[in-house]
């Protein structure tokens, strides 16, 4: 039989065992996955109706995600740079989780604009060829090319890297490393055109500001490396993968100091704002203070703001930093949920308030917005689990190619052990 | 141009209020068999049959509008007759007539004797088959704009710094303003007292924002100047809809609700005929009429005759010489989409 296809059946197989609480976790997932296929069937057979998205309002909770998780996606090459650019040696061992992780990330945002599509029938019309593409005019075709690219990418890095573990033999550096090269720079761009998708509308002077990319691209560097933080705890406690405190430790720096720069654009958009406070301010103010008695979104800005404000301080402290049982883990959670406030609901739903006719007008998400949201999310955290833990089985040698299995030098099954744990 | 005359003749008798039982005669008589008809009640009876389906899936493949052979475009044309034919009870023409030469259609709105009356906004429904309810879909919105008045005992409550400098003050009730987007007011009469009026459309501009953003260039500038777009192949992405600064667009959420007394049978493919759930709809300058050589609905039923179109090209028109002649703006004039819609006063 062909390795290839021995590579995808011994993976299967693999990743279809496990533990009573990895069914359970998965059954967990399962069950908000089954409610968005009802909310799906629901906004796909009655329209956006089901949604509580108007005129208005026209983006809410499902663009909110979709803005956030382009974020995360991207955020793989912050375990993919130092890897190969710096040779960061512990990082690299474990790259390819990085790479999961993306995948597993631009799977939702793929879910959320299906959400996000007034005729998810018509999306063919978007395809090159038989469809017609507004490209190089329309930002969104230059995302539908961006993301799709970066999607290929991490599926032929990570799929490529894991088969030739799989074999036992080195990856063919000449193939690959261009590759891994290309991935870091078109990481930027997905979340950069994800930016210029927004920014460049003056009919939402929110948005319409250059810094919206770096602080993109700033903030989805603090978010994506504090899920990658929290997933790589939960692996080194949960699996045999040994992961290297150094590598948590140069990954929370990362954060740490992504988190300190958003923070400091975060502040300087205020001031810009609101000192002349102009008519091009009502969003920020309606989003901070409330206006005209419409208030819903403050409370939430506050709480990103306590969030991300508390776990940079928590993080500036080494001490706190590199306590992975407590403090560590506490901190990038509060990031994570930080910023998906600040760069999701925050973000999208006031560019809309006030309409650009100075119509103020509140949003809250519809029943079926919330349940296909969180289906969107656990189908990512799914596939995540799926493919990191086949990954792991890869790494740990677990799945392997028995029949020729000629380890290359330095490609020694990662166990774990206390003392290398250090 | 017998065709057209006939369309015409048509439509003039439906505004004077022909029963429908006269219309489905008129249609029997016509082109359509009553067998037809009978497949048409029976399909809205029962929800769908064959040959809904079929043109459902005719739909589905068809191609961008413009990009369409002129075979390719009567044949999505005589498939959407014969479904809103059969859908509505009534004999439907689509339109397919393209922008004629020499001509660029623009717009003049005279915000001094506009009355805030909304005749136009129910006109625009009517005649351009929008949603009636679930979602509501208006294409024009008529703002309240406040006259100023400043008040003597705001004078001196300003915002005095700690030294006890007054650095601001609170007399800042200015005049023109659209307050929190003032567009749902229900008075017993208008004009109201202290204000005045604002209605907003679809500005036509000749560098739509709407249509650089559409991504699969469904929405697109006619020749002559109109900004159209093909339903059929909107994938309802909005982008259109957050791009535009006069809020012009609006958003099929639901299957639209039209009831099909209400139905208007004179449509145009890229104009009014019936829309579907999903996508973006906004006016056209009604181009259904207009490309024949009429007025707009919203110019028609006016009834202060603020309202003004005409034919850009032409110097002669009555919007050149508005331009010529009067003090004109446009809305956002900064956000350069030079539109070809005008605001005027005498």
């Amino acid at each position: 039989m062909k390795p290839i296809i021995r590579f995808a059946i011994d993976s299967l197989l693999y990743v279809a065992k496990g533990s009573a609480m990895f069914y359970g976790w998965l059954m967990f997932l399962g069950f908000f996955m089954l409610l968005m296929v009802y909310g799906a069937y629901e906004q796909f057979t009655q329209g956006m109706i089901v949604t509580n998205y108007n005129d208005q309002v026209s983006w809410g909770l499902y663009e909110a995600q979709f803005v956030f998780l382009v974020g995360v996606a991207a955020a793989a090459v912050t375990v993919v740079f130092p890897s190969y650019v710096y040779h960061h040696k512990k990082l690299k061992e474990i790259v390819v989780l990085g790479e999961m992780l993306a995948i597993a990330a631009v799977s939702m945002v793929i879910i959320f604009i299906m959400f996000h599509m007034g005729r998810p029938d018509r999306l063919w019309h978007l395809l090159p060829g038989i469809g017609i593409f507004n490209w190089p005019n329309s930002m969104l075709t230059w995302d539908v090319l961006v993301l799709n690219g970066y999607l290929g990418l991490n599926v032929v890095c990570g799929f490529y890297y894991l088969y030739k573990r799989y074999v036992g033999q080195e990856v063919n550096k000449s193939f690959y490393m261009p590759l891994v090269y290309i991935s870091i720079v078109w990481a930027l761009s997905i979340h950069t055109v994800t930016a210029f998708l927004i920014n460049t509308m003056p009919s939402r002077p929110m948005w319409f500001h250059s810094m919206m990319p770096i602080k993109f691209i700033t903030t989805a560097f603090a978010a994506g490396p504090s899920m990658i933080i929290l997933s790589f705890l939960i692996i080194r406690k949960y699996t045999k993968l040994k992961i290297a405190d150094e590598a948590i430790e140069t990954l929370s720096q990362i954060v740490t100091w992504c988190l300190g720069i958003a923070i400091f654009l975060g502040i300087s958009e205020v001031v810009t704002e609101l000192y002349p406070g102009t008519e091009h301010s009502f969003s920020l103010q309606y989003l901070i203070f409330g206006k005209h008695g419409l208030s819903g979104l403050v409370i939430w800005y506050w709480a990103s703001v306590i969030l991300m404000v508390s776990a940079f301080f928590m993080l500036l402290s080494p001490k706190l930093r590199r306590n992975h049982g407590f403090w560590l883990p506490l901190a990038c959670a509060m990031t994570f949920a930080g910023i998906w406030i600040d760069k999701g609901m925050g973000l999208v739903v006031p560019a809309f308030i006030p309409s650009p006719i100075g119509e103020f007008s509140e949003y809250t998400p519809s029943a079926i917005e919330i349940i296909n949201t969180l289906g969107g999310w656990a189908s990512g955290l799914f596939i995540y689990t799926l493919l990191a833990k086949g990954a792991i089985g890869v790494l740990l040698g677990e799945v392997k190619y028995a029949e020729k299995w000629n380890l290359a030098s330095d490609w020694q099954p990662i166990v774990h052990t206390e003392e290398t744990y250090k | 141009m017998s065709d057209i005359n006939d369309k015409d003749k048509k439509n003039q008798v439906d505004e004077k209020g022909t029963s429908r039982r006269e219309f489905l005669k008129e249609a029997a008589g016509g082109t359509l068999s009553a067998a037809t008809l009978a497949a048409g009640a029976g399909a809205l009876l029962s929800g769908k049959d064959e040959a809904e389906a079929k043109a459902t899936w005719g739909e589905w493949f068809q191609k961008n509008y413009r990009l369409m052979t002129d075979e390719e475009k009567k044949e999505a044309v005589d498939r959407l007759e014969k479904r809103y034919s059969e859908e509505y009870g009534k004999k439907t023409s689509v339109d397919s007539v393209p922008a004629q030469e020499g001509v660029l259609f623009g717009y003049a709105l005279n915000i001094q004797k506009c009355i805030g009356c909304r005749r136009c906004v129910y006109a625009c429904v009517k005649e351009n088959n929008q949603s009636r309810h679930d979602p509501e879909i208006q294409w024009i919105r008529v703002l309240k704009m406040e006259k100023g008045n400043f008040l003597q005992e705001n004078m001196d409550k300003g915002y005095p710094d700690p030294a006890g400098i007054q650095v601001g003050g609170n007399a800042y009730q200015n005049s023109g303003v659209v307050l929190e987007g003032e567009h749902y007011y229900e008075p017993e009469q208008v004009p109201e007292k202290g204000h005045f009026y604002l209605p907003m459309q679809c500005m036509q501009c000749e560098k739509p924002p709407c249509v650089k953003v559409c991504p699969v260039r469904t929405t697109y500038r006619e020749p002559d100047g109109v900004v159209v777009i093909d339903y059929n192949w909107c994938i309802g992405c909005r982008m259109c809809v957050s791009a535009c600064p006069y809020w012009a667009r609006r958003f099929n959420w639901g299957e639209p609700n039209l009831p099909a007394e209400e139905m208007n049978p004179v449509t145009h493919y890229l104009g009014n005929r019936p829309r579907m759930k999903g996508v973006a709809e906004k006016c056209t300058f009604c181009l259904q009429r207009t490309r024949q050589g009429r007025y707009t609905a919203c110019v028609e039923v006016c009834p202060v005759g603020a309202r003004k179109f005409g034919n850009l090209l032409d110097p002669e028109s009555e919007v050149r010489k508005i331009l010529e002649k009067k003090r004109v703006f446009r809305l956002k004039a900064e956000l350069n989409t030079y539109p070809k819609f005008f605001y005027f006063m005498d």
